[in-house]
């Protein structure tokens, strides 16, 4: 049955849909609302305080526009991501970044000034910035739909045109039709809870995929954050300061925050337990760094540890493509995808364009957030326009792989399903999660774990679904699923080590394969290379 | 509308009929620290621990002053300076160990 049949459904006509209210989504609608489109933003949680950055404090690829300055920051990570990023593509990102950054000083963020009166515009802290973005969202006429998980793309044969959903908090569904949709719903952690993650589970990918948009760098889909065993708060970049060691204060040989990670893991995968104590930290600059990240320390505070001087057990918590590079395919400047009405935007497109295979937390991912969501945000708003009058005649059905069916109209006839979606979440979890599985990948291990995923989605895939809150639960195992799917079948592609993907039975570059891997299809996953722009970063 | 309903990210909250916000699904609060700095009257309290329930009372919570804390150090509430204005941490990125080449 179609979403739209129910009485209490929400209807809404727009020009441009955004699903996601996070960096890239407010961005995004904040642009397609600066060209004049009419915007509707659905956000699963709470535009302002969703996703991976509204509870952390990030830093930001802010680069002056000075030639030298701009090719240092171009080249900074350009080899560790196995040089699949592209010139261009860099440019634009830091072009747009300045600019959006500064506009953001306009807009009131408070930027500190030193006392010498420069000006910092490197880093923002999470909460004030989404809570600034959402305002501004608002003042600028934007809809705003809370608590609206979006569950199915609408399309017709010209292209997407709206999506369906349902509101967490009254269970009443809603449907938005509109000229052009910007999928802006982050990456995919697997519900690891890593800080914020838990409502990045990949929907916009299956949503995305059902309309036929292809993934991109799905194999650079396995990074896992250093975090305190008991903790949520991934903020892996202290532990630059960090000394590892075992429980009895003997050193880790070669583990490290960056190049030791792997140490790390294997450790943990020989069930010897690492600790970390922050003992590289000068003492006068550790009041600095309370500052930078005040939430790496709310549960060494909350426990009586003082990081600095106390050791504490770590582990490795997986944030998947959320700090990976990979997602939607995108094939122009406007950050659209193949189909046509449909754009992508954040976390959810492939970030390789400016990081290739390989990103840290913040800086590049945010830069990358802000100006995708202004490319995509201008590009469906001008897409919506070409469409005229046309858009508001169209005829658009749910896109979805599952049936959704109305629990309104079948009420209690239709049984319950025979398999919880927890239950499939754990199945998918046992082989996302483990070190020796993602992190270190091999042939054999990979297609172990595809034998089981394809098994867990042929199950999923022809569930019928109720539409109610349980709803959102199903959904998120299928997008993980097929998330899953994606990843290790582009990781089987890539037979060498490369960026972040890391197999042990090809532990070298092959230059030969300096190309992305472009991935498409739901039931049946095929794996393609695409060259890679020859535009060269000079040293 | 309480604001913890409607801040949390995760739903972890219902409105009870009294109108009071209860902690209805704690299975999935992914411990993002977001309802306790919006909450304005300091009434929420995260733990630190992210998979296991941790069993405090809110006298001790009070008495060792944890409740509100997060907030007051970013500086939200009325009369405090917000922590985004005094935030220099670009610096800190300049002095930070040089990052390494991806781990191998």
């Amino acid at each position: 049955m179609n979403l739209h049949k129910q009485d209490s459904t929400l209807q809404l006509e727009t020009d441009v849909l955004v699903i996601g209210g996070g960096p890239a989504g407010t961005w995004a609608a904040l642009t397609a609302a600066a060209k004049g489109s009419k915007v509707v933003l659905a956000d699963k949680g709470y535009c302002g305080s969703s996703g991976a950055t509204a509870p952390s404090g990030t830093g930001v690829w802010y680069v002056e526009p000075e030639v030298k300055q701009r090719q240092e920051a171009k080249l900074s990570r350009y080899f560790m991501g196995g040089r699949l990023a592209e010139n261009d593509w860099m440019d634009r990102v830091l072009d747009q970044t300045y600019e959006n950054m500064n506009r953001l000083a306009g807009w009131g963020y408070s930027f500190p000034i030193d006392p010498e009166g420069n000006v910092f515009r490197q880093g923002l802290q999470g909460p004030e910035y989404m809570r600034l973005m959402r305002k501004l969202v608002k003042r600028a006429g934007v809809k705003i739909l809370d608590h609206s998980p979006a569950l199915e793309l609408l399309a017709d044969e010209h292209g997407v045109g709206g999506a369906a959903g349902v509101s967490t908090q009254g269970g009443d569904p809603w449907r938005v039709t509109a000229g052009a949709v910007v999928i802006a719903t982050g990456g995919c952690a697997f519900l690891s809870k890593a800080l914020g993650c838990n409502v990045l589970t990949g929907d916009g990918y299956l949503m995305a995929a059902e309309a036929g948009a292809e993934m991109s760098g799905m194999e650079f889909s396995n990074a896992y954050a250093i975090s305190p065993t008991f903790s949520s708060v991934t903020k892996t970049a202290y532990y630059r300061y960090a000394s590892f060691y075992y429980e009895d204060g003997s050193v880790v040989e070669g583990a490290g925050s960056t190049k030791g990670r792997s140490v790390i893991a294997k450790k943990l995968l020989e069930n010897r337990q690492v600790y970390a104590r922050l003992d590289q930290a000068p003492a006068d600059l550790q009041p600095l760094l309370r500052v930078g990240q005040t939430n790496f320390f709310l549960p060494f505070d909350r426990m009586g540890i003082n990081p600095f001087t106390d050791m504490f057990p770590v582990t490795l918590r997986l944030e998947g493509t959320v700090r990976g590079t990979g997602g939607i395919h995108i094939v122009d400047d406007t950050c659209a995808t193949k189909v046509p009405g449909l754009y992508a935007a954040g976390d959810a497109a492939t970030r390789e364009l400016i990081c290739g295979g390989f990103t840290g937390g913040g800086s590049h991912n945010a830069a990358w957030a802000m100006s995708s969501g202004s490319f995509a945000g201008e590009g469906a708003a001008a897409y919506a326009k070409s469409l005229g009058q046309h858009a508001a005649r169209r005829e658009v059905h749910g896109l979805s792989s599952a049936p959704i069916v109305s629990s309104r109209t079948y009420g209690s006839t239709l049984q319950k399903p025979p398999i919880a979606a927890e239950e499939y979440i754990r199945a998918v979890q046992e082989e996302v999660m483990p070190y020796d599985r993602n992190l270190f990948r091999s042939d054999e291990g990979l297609r172990d774990s595809l034998y089981r995923l394809d098994r867990v989605w042929k199950s999923i895939r022809h569930e019928p679904i109720h539409l109610d809150y349980q709803a959102v639960k199903r959904r998120e195992a299928a997008a993980m699923t097929v998330t899953a799917r994606w990843m290790y079948r582009s990781a089987q592609a890539r037979t060498e080590t490369r960026g972040m993907h890391k197999r042990i039975d090809y532990p070298d570059v092959d230059e030969t394969q300096r190309y992305r891997l472009i991935t498409s299809g739901l039931d049946d996953i095929s794996v393609r290379a695409q060259r890679v722009s020859e535009e060269a970063v000079s040293l | 509308m309480w604001l913890c309903i409607k801040v949390c990210p995760t739903n972890v909250f219902d409105r009870t009929e009294t109108g009071l916000p209860l902690i209805a699904r704690q299975e999935d609060c992914q411990t993002c620290f977001i309802c306790e700095v919006y909450c304005p009257v300091d009434a929420l309290y995260v733990s630190p621990y992210a998979d296991i329930k941790q069993q405090v009372t809110e006298q001790e919570l009070v008495s060792v002053g944890i409740i509100g804390s997060w907030r007051e150090i970013i500086g939200w509430g009325r009369g405090r300076t917000r922590l985004a204005e005094i935030d220099e941490t670009p610096f800190i990125d300049r002095i930070l160990p040089p990052q390494g080449t991806i781990s191998s």
